[in-house]
Order: C-alpha cells, then sequence, then structure tokens
C-alpha cells in the first residue's frame, strides 16, 4: 500500500518537474494535467470522494481544454 | 541577478514550510468542530452526505461567495475577450461521419450522468460543482466534435441568470421563515431518501445548471472567433 | 520506512509548492507561468486535505443508517477544498484571457520584450 502511494507521488513529481523543462507548451499543459489526475487518485486515498471527483472533472478535463484552446489562439512554443 | 536572488527566496521559503511542516503530526484529529458536524448532522439538516450538509447548510454563505467569483469571472472573460480584434477565420473541414455520429450519441448520456449527480448530491459523493462540470464537457464535446452546431447564446446566459437567482430567493425565503439567512425551512424527511434533507436538492440543483452553463460559457467565449 | 510511512503526502504537497513556485518567478513566457499558479493551487489542496486525515479512517457518509461514525474523517476540510478548486479554475480563465489580449496587443508573450518595450 505505501509502495503504490510512494509510486504515485514520484510520477506527480517527475510530472511537475516535466511541466516546467518543456519547450513546446502543449506538452507542459499535459503534464500539468497528468499531475491534477494524480492528485485525484491521491485524494481518493485521502478518503475524501466528493474532492476526487471535482478535481478528475475540472482540473485535469477542463482546466487542459481551456489551456490548449488559449494557446491555439497565440504561440505554440516558448521563445 | 534575478535568478540568483529568487533561488534564495525558494531556499527560504523551503526552509520555512518544512520546519513547520515537521511539527504537524499527521493522522491524527485535529478539531472538535468535525466531531459535531459528524455527530449531529443527520438530525440537524437529514442529508446522508456530510460533506454537502457543511457546504450548503452550515456554510452555505461561503458557497454563495464562490457562486459569485465564478460569475464575476465569467462576465470579466466575455468582456475581455468580446472587445477584441477581429481575427481572420481559420478554415475548418466538417468532420468525418464516425466522429460526428459518435459525438451525438455520446451527448445525452453525459448529460443524463451529469443531471444524476447533481441530484443526488445529498446522498452519494457528488453534487452541484461536480455535476456542472460533468456537463461541461459534454458541450465541450459538441463544440469539438460537430463543428457546425453551436448553443444559443441567449439559452445559456438565461440558464445561469435564472440559477443564481434561485439561490438567492430561497435564502431570502429562508429569512422570512426562519430568522437567518438560508435557513432550512422545508420538512426533512428521513435521511437516504430522495426528497429528503430540506432545501438541500433544491439548492444543488440551482448550483449545477449555473455551473454547467457558466463553464460552457466561458468556453464558448474562448473557441467563437467573433 | 514509518518516517515514509507518515510523511508521504506532506513531501508531495510540498514539492509541488516548490515547483509551482518556481516556475512563476524564474520563467518569462506568460502561458507558462499560468501553469505554474495551477500547480502550485494543486499542492496547497493537496496539503489541506492530507491535514484532516485520521488514520485508518472512512469517508464522510452515511452510506446505511447505522454506520459506525467513530472513525470518520475531518469533513471541513474537504468543503473548502471543494470551494478552492472551483476558484481556482474561475482565477485560471480570467487570466487566460488576459494573456491573448496582452499578445493581441503586444505580438509576443515574452515578459522581457513587453517590459521592454513599454510604450
Amino acid at each position: 500500500m505505501i509502495f503504490i502511494v510512494s509510486f504515485l507521488v514520484v510520477l506527480m513529481l517527475v510530472g511537475a518537474f516535466a511541466a516546467s523543462i518543456f519547450k513546446d507548451l502543449i506538452s507542459a499543459v499535459i503534464a500539468a494535467a497528468l499531475v491534477s489526475l494524480i492528485a485525484s487518485i491521491l485524494f481518493y486515498f485521502l478518503q475524501a470522494p466528493d474532492v476526487a471527483m471535482a478535481e478528475a472533472s475540472i482540473g485535469a478535463a477542463l482546466t487542459a481544454a481551456i489551456f490548449i484552446i488559449a494557446i491555439t489562439r497565440t504561440k505554440r512554443h516558448e521563445e | 541577478m534575478r535568478r540568483i536572488i529568487s533561488i534564495l527566496l525558494l531556499v527560504i521559503v523551503a526552509l520555512g514550510i518544512s520546519l513547520s511542516l515537521a511539527k504537524i503530526p499527521f493522522g491524527t484529529p485535529k478539531t472538535k468542530v468535525g466531531r459535531y458536524y459528524i455527530n449531529k448532522g443527520i438530525k440537524e439538516t437529514g442529508a446522508a452526505n456530510i460533506v454537502t450538509s457543511v457546504v450548503v447548510n452550515y456554510r452555505g454563505f461561503d458557497t454563495l461567495g464562490e457562486v459569485t467569483v465564478l460569475f464575476i469571472a465569467a462576465i470579466g472573460l466575455g468582456a475581455v475577450l468580446t472587445a477584441s480584434g477581429r481575427e481572420k477565420m481559420r478554415k475548418t473541414e466538417p468532420a468525418s461521419m464516425v466522429l460526428y455520429t459518435g459525438c451525438r450519441l455520446l451527448f445525452p448520456l453525459i448529460i443524463i450522468f451529469g443531471t444524476y449527480i447533481f441530484i443526488h448530491g445529498h446522498l452519494t459523493p457528488g453534487g452541484g460543482f461536480q455535476g456542472g462540470a460533468i456537463i461541461a464537457s459534454g458541450f465541450l464535446l459538441i463544440y469539438l466534435g460537430c463543428r457546425e452546431r453551436r448553443i444559443s447564446r441567449l439559452a445559456s446566459n438565461l440558464a445561469e441568470s435564472l440559477g443564481g437567482l434561485l439561490f438567492v430567493v430561497i435564502g431570502l425565503f429562508g429569512l422570512v421563515s426562519g430568522g437567518y439567512f438560508l435557513s432550512n425551512f422545508l420538512p426533512k424527511g428521513t435521511a437516504n431518501e430522495l426528497f429528503s434533507a430540506g432545501i438541500i436538492p433544491i439548492i444543488y440543483i440551482a448550483i449545477g445548471f449555473k455551473v454547467g452553463s457558466e463553464l460552457t460559457g466561458i468556453i464558448d467565449n474562448l473557441i467563437e472567433e467573433s | 520506512m514509518g518516517f515514509l510511512n507518515s510523511y508521504i503526502y506532506y513531501i508531495g504537497a510540498f514539492g509541488l509548492i516548490l515547483v509551482g513556485l518556481y516556475i512563476i518567478l524564474v520563467k518569462h513566457n506568460l502561458i507558462k507561468v499560468i501553469i505554474g499558479l495551477g500547480i502550485l493551487d494543486t499542492g496547497v489542496n493537496l496539503f489541506l486535505i492530507s491535514v484532516g486525515y485520521i488514520t485508518k479512517g472512512t469517508a464522510p457518509i452515511f452510506s446505511r443508517p447505522g454506520i459506525d461514525s467513530e472513525r470518520m474523517v475531518d469533513p471541513v476540510p474537504q468543503a473548502l477544498v471543494l470551494t478552492a478548486i472551483v476558484i481556482g479554475v474561475a482565477v485560471l480563465a480570467l487570466a487566460l484571457s488576459l494573456a491573448i489580449r496582452l499578445y493581441q496587443h503586444y505580438g509576443t508573450l515574452n515578459l522581457r520584450k513587453i517590459r521592454e518595450q513599454k510604450w
């Protein structure tokens, strides 16, 4: 049990670090959506099903969609 | 120079946070208010989901503030983006038959699922915000898959305003009949049934409509190249 | 192992807060800064929920009428975080609309170049 949680936390931190490194902005947004998804799984392990549902639907889906629509209206690559 | 100062600031913040995090024990009960809400929750509100009774009944005023913040953000986004300049219309090709039919089949299922989640907010995990977000995801699927359909601006604005108005009107009814704003004036019924918990299902239905149409309006303002 | 067992969630939340702050302070593309704001938000919410956890507790829902309520976790931080998640997405949407407007006015999203051509 503790190994699963440790593995998920390490994956989340690697995803957050990758979101700061990528130069292509759409890849950075997908890494941030991965961080939100793993945070939703950790919310379920902490016995909070309401918050897990809210984070999965709002954080992982709608935030990524709004970001991608805004990026296609501006530049795609960081300068 | 700026990099050195920001790295120094980060080290100081990290030291401060980690030193204070080591003093907070993990897994012990810390407050007494939580125990009070769990013990007296069903008797005073009638809702089986304690988090719902805290969000709508015990701390209902904070939910009114949150609904206001979401409303202001949607209005601000509409005001900033409509005044922008004309963009040239990007050529979009019509979607293929498989994508079009698949989106049209999935759309009513997603709407029904979102409605189920916010109607049963006081019995199972869920509620107005989660259900509204799922409904907005359904509309996003229509925008991405079937490009020719558009949601009418008037219907979405009307649903959003009526949802917010219903919330405030129910609070005022509570003021008239109970003595304080948002008091629970409908009969509480027995727990674990659909028609129980007083005004909580009605408020969550209003919040579900409002959040769903608000997030749809945000996506519509961002996509629309007017 | 004991240390890891009791502090793994705190380490995760703390790491997310640090990465979010680093992105906001150091990067100079505006959309990257907004992504960092979102990551910082997620880290703070994770920390709030992990403070309210009780060891071997269950979710605070009375699914059957006679359930034992002695070891339920704290419901108040969950109500706060529910509000905070929705407000986070509202702030992100407004910030992105301002970034689009800025791009249409200046032609670039690099914060250093925008600061140079002040007028």
